[in-house]
């Protein structure tokens, strides 16, 4: 299968080279520079002389070929490598929304207004309300977009946020996240059927609940879930909509309730545990402007000091993604740096070998010129003999690179490297690019020699 | 070798159509500069000459009498600074890389002095080059070329490369080139200088049996043996085509023809 795709990728490739040489070659006829008669290139005596060439230097063939096939080579392999750290970097936040920012309630440490330390804290539905307004001062400033509470359920059957979840004879324990509509947006997370959580069920406390593909496939075995009630901790709730998440299963077997009926059902009072927000496309610097603010107003109704350091938790997203980008940023530079590095180097490698090869060929140049050769027909032979080298060359590296990538994505299997593939396109690109250096590298010195006199060449002893 | 005798009737049918015109090629006046820094270098001197169709010539002269730049200029491998240079009816002055290579092809056979095969192609394959750069299939080309191989008795050499045959043969395989494209002149260029004297002597039974079937040949020698065997002796000296009464003691006044 994968074969059959690699194949597939190739042929593309092909086609696109061929498309692109017709194209140039159609514009080198109209403007002049270099007039290419189409029945050459299908000419098999120019394909003879040309394959006659490469036959009687094969050293030089060789060694054009391998440092062509090495630049491509390693720059495939080189670029799959640093996609496949991007990905890797996006899998390790796929679960949750890259700017997504957590502030949960805990103990104070610090002794604030009269409070001793090791009080616990709790938010309710006013601090919610109040976090709406945080933004960065000024006109425009970025703020919160997407806010939501949370509700941590006390008595977990089996502690933490997992409840005995029932439906029929089916039994299992699945996190339960009572919280408000919003909460779609700080999970990277998609409704497949139904829908999520709305206002409406915020209002009026309905009893619905958006589960997970994971539990809808343990309850549900098939049978549409939608409007199918399930029994939460002793509670019955309506289905309204199922979703499916871009991390591991761990994030589908998850169940989410409106924060209003779960304060309401389990003793909940207007308590709130968690507060999370997403703050649009702002930085990590306008994030922790925000931050502070919505701790700072906090701080100010719960009597903690702003700058205690355990009596809130929060985990900003942005500010990690950010720093993890930039690492990543800078190895995929330093990859890509030596990819192209490596490619030059081949680039020269070709231009000094075609240049030798066709100082070596001055004398039979001026002997093909005095025998009635054109300088059109004597350049566009050594073009194409370099076009070829350097065309099959890129495209057995590039080839070579895309199966090693393949190779790498089976065998390494971590939280770094993730599908280390290459963009078709990039791997045309410089295929591509190659060969364009490869015709320079043949014209200019096969230009020269083309217009060498034959008097002198013939004397080039 | 029936067929032999067919492409011999064939250039002689050849020669006397074209014999109706008057010259094969004519210099007027021609000047060759060589620049060598700000020195510049009068190699050619007001060159007048005229070369009738058909005619066996030989350009002698000392070394640096500039008989090889004539002879470049003639086969349109060099460009001259002035005068006019009429090769048939058409004045060769400014052509194209393109029209040059083309006239080069159909007008003239050239003949080296290194023979100037290409080492990694058989003696067909080098042979058959010309019609190549006239666009003539591979099959014909080989066909044509092996005629012209048999025709200076290397049929059963068409398969080896030059670095297998004596400088006698690989001479002949370089005149069966020159003779391919069909041209009304031979242009030859110290064509025994690499050779010894009984190979010279082949080479040069060759040469004058290609002149009696009616081509024009221009051989540029400084061995007065070779020399002898033309119709015609053009002595250059310090570039000038210097005239038959100013040689002391001649024995070739003017058109006087030699054994051939």
């Amino acid at each position: 299968m994968t074969a059959v795709v690699l194949g597939l990728e190739l042929l593309g490739v092909l086609v696109a080279l061929a498309a692109v040489a017709l194209f140039i070659i159609t514009v080198l006829r109209i403007t002049g520079v270099l007039v290419v008669q189409w029945r050459d290139l299908l000419s098999a005596d120019r394909w003879g002389e040309v394959f006659d060439t490469i036959k009687r230097n094969k050293l030089r063939t060789a060694l054009t070929m391998i440092s062509v096939a090495w630049g491509i080579f390693v720059l495939v392999f080189l670029l799959g490598l640093g996609k496949g750290l991007d990905n890797g970097l996006r899998h390790t936040f796929a679960r949750d929304a890259t700017n997504g920012i957590w502030v949960s309630a805990a103990k104070t440490s610090i002794a604030h207004d009269g409070y001793d330390v090791g009080r616990k804290l709790m938010f309710d539905n006013r601090d919610y309300e109040r976090a709406k307004s945080a933004r960065v001062p000024g006109p425009g400033g970025a703020g919160i977009d997407h806010l939501s509470g949370q509700f941590f359920i006390k008595g977990g059957q089996f502690g933490g946020g997992e409840m005995l979840t029932k439906r029929g004879k089916k039994a299992n324990a699945f996190q339960i996240n009572a919280v408000h509509p919003d909460a779609i947006y700080l999970a990277a997370q998609s409704i497949e059927s139904g829908r999520f959580l709305d206002p409406l069920d915020i209002e009026q406390r309905r009893k619905s609940a958006v589960i997970g593909r994971g539990v809808r496939d343990y309850l549900f075995e098939g049978e549409p879930p939608i409007g199918q009630w399930i029994d939460l901790a002793g509670v019955q709730f309506q289905v309204v909509g199922v979703f499916s998440g871009q991390g591991d299963a761990q994030q589908e077997r998850q169940i989410y309730i409106p924060v209003s009926t779960a304060q309401l059902a389990f003793n909940g009072a207007d308590h709130l545990g968690q507060l999370e927000f997403t703050i649009g496309d702002a930085n990590a610097a306008q994030a922790k402007v925000i931050t502070d603010q919505v701790v700072a107003q906090l701080a100010e109704r719960h009597h903690f000091d702003p700058k205690d350091p355990q009596a809130v938790h929060v985990h900003n997203n942005v500010e990690q993604f950010e720093r993890f980008s930039k690492i990543f940023w800078m190895i995929s530079t330093f990859v890509i740096v030596i990819g192209l590095g490596t490619l030059l180097a081949g680039v020269v490698g070709v231009s000094n070998i075609m240049m030798i090869a066709v100082k070596e060929r001055t004398k039979e140049i001026g002997v093909r010129k005095a025998l009635g050769a054109t300088p059109t027909s004597i350049v566009a032979m050594i073009i194409q003999e370099a076009v070829f080298l350097t065309g099959v060359a890129g495209l057995l590296g590039l080839a070579g690179g895309v199966a090693l990538l393949g190779v790498t994505a089976k065998v390494v299997v971590n939280d770094f490297v993730r599908n280390p593939a290459i963009d078709l396109k990039v791997g045309i690109l410089a295929t591509l690019g190659l060969v364009i250096a490869g015709a320079l590298a043949g014209y200019f010195p096969a230009r020269a020699a083309a217009r060498v006199n034959p008097v002198h060449a013939l004397r080039d002893q | 070798m029936s067929h032999v005798s067919h492409h011999v009737s064939r250039w002689l049918a050849l020669a006397v159509s074209a014999s109706l015109g008057c010259e094969v090629l004519r210099l007027d006046k021609v000047n060759k500069y060589y620049r060598v820094g700000t020195h510049s270098l009068h190699v050619l001197r007001d060159i007048e000459l005229e070369v009738a169709d058909g005619e066996f010539v030989a350009i002698m002269g000392a070394s640096g009498s500039g008989k090889s730049t004539l002879l470049n200029i003639l086969g349109i491998l060099d460009d001259y600074d002035s005068g006019d240079y009429w090769l048939g009816d058409t004045l060769i002055r400014n052509l194209t890389e393109r029209k040059a290579a083309n006239y080069r092809n159909r007008f003239i056979g050239f003949v080296f002095q290194s023979f100037n095969l290409l080492p990694f192609k058989t003696a067909l394959e080098n042979v058959a080059l010309p019609l190549y750069y006239q666009g003539i299939t591979r099959r014909k080309r080989n066909q044509i070329a092996t005629q012209y191989l048999d025709r200076v008795g290397l049929r059963d050499w068409a398969e080896h490369t030059p670095a297998e045959m004596s400088g006698g043969q690989k001479q002949r395989v370089a005149i069966a080139r020159a003779l391919i494209g069909k041209p009304r002149l031979i242009l030859a260029d110290e064509p025994t200088g690499a050779l010894d004297s009984e190979t010279s002597r082949q080479i040069m039974d060759l040469l004058a049996e290609i002149h009696r079937s009616g081509i024009t040949v221009l051989v540029v020698s400084h061995d007065s043996e070779v020399a002898a065997r033309t119709q015609r002796i053009i002595r250059l000296r310090d570039g000038k085509v210097v005239s038959p009464h100013d040689l002391p003691g001649s024995s070739h006044p003017g058109m006087t023809a030699v054994s051939g």
